[in-house]
């Protein structure tokens, strides 16, 4: 194609610009690691905790039972038709979301995220391989492969892969029971999906900590664009106090003979920057807020001698009172105002919501489905029977007797299919289908009227618990 | 529009303007070319390894051998084999055992309901509802017997069917047809029927017509009324009519006779099939 023209036109895509993140100490730093440590601890130790359930329930903490459609949770079973409490818990932690992004900026995006820690560790990782960053620079900018940049190379790229399969297999014991998956695994005898999850979640691992890095945060991620939403100018993100740092030594305006500010233009928040920013540029789309410009710039102003802060955690409004000469507002305001309050509140309420629902479900429970098809059978003595299909829901770890009985009208009487007992065994854990017959006798209301509201018990007769569900029993009606 | 500038690649247009517009001529990306070229040379292997091609009778059938029935009658194959040994177990237990083995049972019903919403349906209606002349299988009266031997044998040689000598059989005459009684004595017989379960009737005439039901109809449907499975006479005494229980159906049915026929299924149904109709049929009207 012709490109000898002056008016190229400008190319959609721009290559990375590759980013070698410097080595960096300070409050932040510690807060990271520390935060680091307990995420990767929780997500890597919890499919371990054992907890348990009885003979025939799994004794995992922390276990979705896929082929079985269960969910544990320590002391909390859920089953398919109680999903709400898992939605419940995605529009807390929604909410949660909200309120800390309202309040702190990315706070989620810059300590918490998954891709930020995993990037985080596989960054740790390169440094103690190929040293910090103008070694890695110097490593990059090498062209040719020599025996110690493939050693280098090899060395990283395997570390991160045993990562990387270690973030995979950690996923799939969530899934399975833990030990026994652990040694199927070894053994290979673990199920196909098992290794394929593992492979995939590998390999995404590897790709997204080792080369895409902040690309996730900048092109991938729906989040940031969201964020902005809730963002006012009253929420802390990472600024820089430009009133006070410029002009910056290099400057123009110091060669013409200004004096300077305190920003003697080291470079030392644009080496530590895991996404390869300048954060004297101001706020910017790419910026997680992770702080280690902070902590960076810190560094430097202790040692010439200058008060810290000259990159912090600032608000919008706190420009205006700082350029004025003024001290800015509290961290306690900027954070406590309506906006977070109700935030706080909404996320309250659905958790106490969550709460009671949690504390008003029982262990047994029960469905009616009313046969239809015929809506009534006569008998042979001109009785009127109606057929329920009842399923019996019995969540305890060990076997239970249920007790049948039926309320509403003393004429109807209750029978179960296949026993001359009200009372049937309902095993551990199941659901048991029951078809339960009501018969009202010839002369009888129930008999009689076109439909009358019944109401079908059931008690677990090992401890008293009741559960019961309304129905309709369908007489002749002429 | 007085600053237009040049075409920016100078490549000449296609010659086509709308309006003003023009549309640049600027080659295809090369990577966009050869996928397309894939995507052709894609197709036309496609369309040799699967069914496409219309001819007059059919399609081609592609040389990958690929087809929906095939894919079906395997996913058939592979439940029959799936299924083969409990539909052995099934076949070859005791009867009784079908209803007190938890998973046979499990299984024989879910299997029966299939079988009978298949076979069995269209006279007997969903779950055994029943139609006038079509039994009702989900109350407590049987006309031949409700155990799950008894239904077992109905459902396998069938009922009148006079192409299965081992098939239930039992016939009515047809008293007024055949002049075996006289109208006079049919509507005392059948004011007498409708006292005996408690219908409103003619009661002058009971009494007559308690002598020609001893005379005519004891035999098979009983002293009291109260029929006999084994020759599917039906218990007059009940709320429950075959077909229906009002003066008219029963003056016919004394009349002309009633001839309900039912097929045998053997030959049809294989025995596990069978087996787990009969447990279905059998809970349907809560067992026997």
């Amino acid at each position: 194609m012709p490109a000898e023209s002056e008016n190229v036109p400008q190319s959609l895509y721009a290559a990375r610009e590759p980013v070698f993140p410097k080595r960096v100490g300070g409050w932040y730093r510690s807060l990271k690691w520390i935060i680091m440590i307990v995420t990767l601890g929780i997500y890597y130790l919890t499919p371990w905790i054992r907890w348990d359930r009885g003979p025939q329930l799994p004794d995992q903490a922390v276990l979705v039972d896929l082929a079985h459609r269960r969910f544990f949770f320590f002391w909390i079973e859920i089953w398919p038709h109680e999903f709400y409490f898992v939605a419940g818990l995605l529009v807390m932690a929604g909410l949660g979301l909200f309120l800390f992004t309202s309040a702190m900026g990315r706070v989620w995006c810059g300590y918490a995220c998954p891709q930020t820690v995993w990037t985080d560790l596989y960054i740790l990782v390169e440094r103690w391989i190929e040293g910090d960053r103008n070694a890695r620079l110097r490593l990059h900018r090498q062209k040719k492969w020599t025996a110690r940049k493939i050693r280098l190379r090899l060395t990283k790229w395997t570390v991160w892969l045993i990562i990387g399969l270690l973030t995979g297999g950690a996923w799939v014991f969530y899934f399975t029971d833990a030990p026994t998956l652990l040694v199927d695994l070894f053994t290979l005898n673990a199920h196909p999906i098992a290794y394929t999850t593992i492979a995939i979640l590998t390999a995404t691992t590897f790709f997204f900590g080792g080369f895409a890095r902040e690309q996730i945060c900048i092109y991938a991620c729906p989040w940031p664009r969201i964020q902005a939403a809730m963002m006012d100018e009253d929420t802390l993100t990472v600024g820089y106090r430009d009133w006070r740092g410029e002009p910056r030594k290099h400057s123009e305006a110091v060669e013409a003979g200004e004096p300077q500010g305190d920003c003697i233009d080291c470079m030392a928040c644009v080496n530590v920057c895991p996404m390869g920013i300048d954060i004297r540029d101001g706020q910017q789309m790419e910026c997680i807020t992770c702080a280690l410009c902070i902590d960076a710039c810190d560094d430097i102003m202790a040692k010439i001698g200058k008060p810290r802060g000259l990159i912090d955690y600032l608000a919008l409004t706190d420009e205006e009172f700082e350029r004025q000469g003024q001290p800015p507002k509290p961290v306690l305001k900027h954070i406590l105002r309506p906006r977070t309050i109700m935030y706080t509140s909404l996320w309250s309420l659905v958790g106490l919501g969550l709460l009671f629902a949690l504390f008003i479900r029982s262990d047994i429970e029960m469905t009616v489905a009313p046969v239809r098809n015929p809506t009534f059978v006569t008998l042979s003595d001109g009785s009127i029977r109606n057929t329920y299909e009842v399923r019996l829901l019995n969540k305890h770890g060990d076997d239970r007797p249920f007790r049948l009985s039926v309320s509403g009208d003393p004429a109807v009487r209750i029978q179960l299919e296949g026993t001359a007992y009200e009372t049937v065994d309902v095993p551990a854990n199941t659901t048991h289908l029951q078809r339960v017959y009501l018969i009202a006798p010839p002369e009888s209301d129930p008999a009689q009227v076109e439909r009358s509201d019944v109401r079908l018990w059931i008690e677990d007769i090992s401890n008293g618990d009741r559960a019961h569900k309304d129905t309709i029993f369908n007489g002749k009606g002429n | 529009m007085a600053d237009k500038p040049e075409d920016r690649n100078d490549v000449g247009t296609t010659g086509h303007e709308w309006d003003g517009i023009e549309e640049l001529n600027n080659p295809l990306p090369r990577w966009w070319v050869w996928v397309f070229y894939a995507t052709i040379i894609w197709g036309l292997w496609y369309t040799v390894a699967y069914p496409a091609w219309p001819m007059i009778s059919g399609a081609t059938e592609g040389y990958m051998g690929w087809s929906t029935r095939a894919n079906v009658a395997a996913a058939i194959e592979e439940a029959e084999v799936a299924n083969a040994e409990i539909n052995e177990r099934l076949a070859s237990v005791e009867l009784g055992e079908i209803t007190s083995d938890a998973e046979l049972q499990g299984y024989a019903r879910s299997a029966g309901e299939a079988v009978f919403n298949t076979w069995c349906v269209q006279c007997h209606g969903r779950e055994g509802g029943g139609f006038v002349g079509y039994p009702t299988l989900s109350d407590d009266d049987w006309l031949w017997g409700g155990s799950m031997e008894d239904i077992h044998l109905t459902i396998s040689h069938g009922i009148r069917n006079e192409e299965d000598p081992d098939a239930r059989y039992s016939e009515m005459p047809a008293f007024g047809r055949d002049e075996l009684l006289g109208p006079d004595e049919i509507d005392q017989a059948v004011n007498y029927v409708m006292s005996l379960s408690g219908e409103p009737q003619d009661a002058s005439k009971v009494e007559a017509g308690s002598a020609v039901y001893a005379d005519n109809c004891a035999a098979c449907h009983g002293a009291a009324g109260e029929g006999d499975i084994f020759q599917g006479a039906p218990n007059l005494a009940d709320a429950i009519w075959l077909y229906g229980g009002d003066y008219a159906a029963l003056t016919e049915s004394v009349n002309n006779a009633r001839f309900g026929v039912m097929p045998g299924w053997s030959n049809r149904l294989s025995e596990a099939e069978i087996r787990a109709v009969a447990a279905y049929v059998h809970q349907l009207g809560g067992g026997e």
